[in-house]
């Protein structure tokens, strides 16, 4: 059974100095741990599913989304999977969003 | 461009906060989801609002708190590490939402060090977010197999004869280490003692601030 992409501990790719700097929480990133953690105080969702659908992400998606774009992605597809949302609700819901921000 | 997150407002209340065009593909989809879930009273803007609020209060400084009380008290440390969550809440501070919490003793001998392999569970009570550094690909990788190198990079360097322990926290079990209290702080309130408990000497990667600036560290 080979690694997931999530299981890195004493792997020898990622073997450069780490960067230590911190970036200042933007608005979306907060938005998305309070819905996590919302959803998770009313019982809608569990960690675990959480990280199931982390690990069952692509690899290369995985590799190349920043942390609360991991959280987003995962989110989804467990509201999509509980038939809580569907993927054509929120594609349309981004729609509209943009125009109300006047998106081009 | 970011906001100040203790201004605790949203986009659609008081204009959006950031060029549109820098918004990211889920970026764009987490305020989508936002408001289905809203529409379709899943959850609702005081649950959200709560979370927020909850994240705001915590902080580090509720760490440097138990550690600093640790230091000057020995029947708390005893039961800081006996058991942990009984412990904060002595001091007020609410870890129920962990599984599992235990609390690691640095000492002459050992030190320990925290990393989440997986992902990134953390004490968040006690801690507040994780740092972007602890959930970087290279800090949960190295951190398995080169533990002091990477304690070299954040200024640490313990002695061949102090051993180095990791512990790789999990969902059920996450960890606060209790720091060495520097040398030359008998004379410290609890108060002062607090601040020379930084978040990373927490996670184990580095020591406790020493107590005058630049003074030579013991270790």
């Amino acid at each position: 059974m080979p690694r997931g992409h999530h299981d890195i501990g004493g792997t020898t790719r990622d073997a450069g100095p780490i960067n230590r700097a911190e970036h200042q929480l933007e608005d979306w990133e907060i938005v998305a741990d309070a819905v996590n953690q919302a959803l998770g105080a009313r019982g809608i969702k569990r960690t675990d599913e959480l990280r199931r659908a982390r690990e069952q992400m692509d690899s290369e998606l995985y590799r190349s989304l920043s942390y609360y774009e991991r959280w987003i992605a995962s989110m989804e597809s467990i509201l999509i999977e509980k038939k809580i949302l569907t993927h054509e609700e929120i594609d349309r819901k981004v729609a509209e969003i943009e125009k109300k921000w006047g998106e081009p | 461009m970011s906001v100040d997150p203790s201004a605790k407002q949203t986009d659609e209340e008081h204009g959006h906060p950031h060029p549109r065009h820098e918004l990211s593909y889920h970026a764009k989809r987490i305020y989508a989801i936002r408001e289905l879930l809203l529409e379709k009273n899943v959850i609702t803007r005081e649950d959200i609002q709560t979370q927020i609020d909850y994240q705001e209060a915590r902080s580090p400084a509720n760490g440097a708190k138990l550690v600093a009380r640790a230091w000057t008290d020995p029947k708390f440390k005893a039961r800081l590490i006996a058991d942990p969550k009984a412990a904060c809440a002595e001091m007020g501070i609410d870890a129920t939402s962990l599984n599992e919490f235990v609390v690691l003793e640095n000492t002459e001998k050992v030190r320990h060090m925290v990393v989440c392999t997986l992902c990134s569970c953390y004490p968040r009570p006690i801690l507040g977010r994780p740092p972007d550094w602890y959930k970087s690909f290279n800090y949960r990788a190295r951190a398995v197999n080169d533990p002091r190198g990477v304690m070299r990079e954040f200024g640490l360097e313990p002695g061949p004869d102090v051993e180095v322990r990791v512990h790789d926290s999990t969902a059920d079990i996450r960890y606060l280490v209790l720091p060495l209290r520097p040398a030359g702080t008998e004379t410290l309130s609890e108060q002062d003692l607090a601040k020379l408990v930084t978040r990373d000497s927490m996670i184990g990667v580095v020591d406790a601030l020493p107590a005058v600036p630049g003074s030579k560290k013991t270790s």
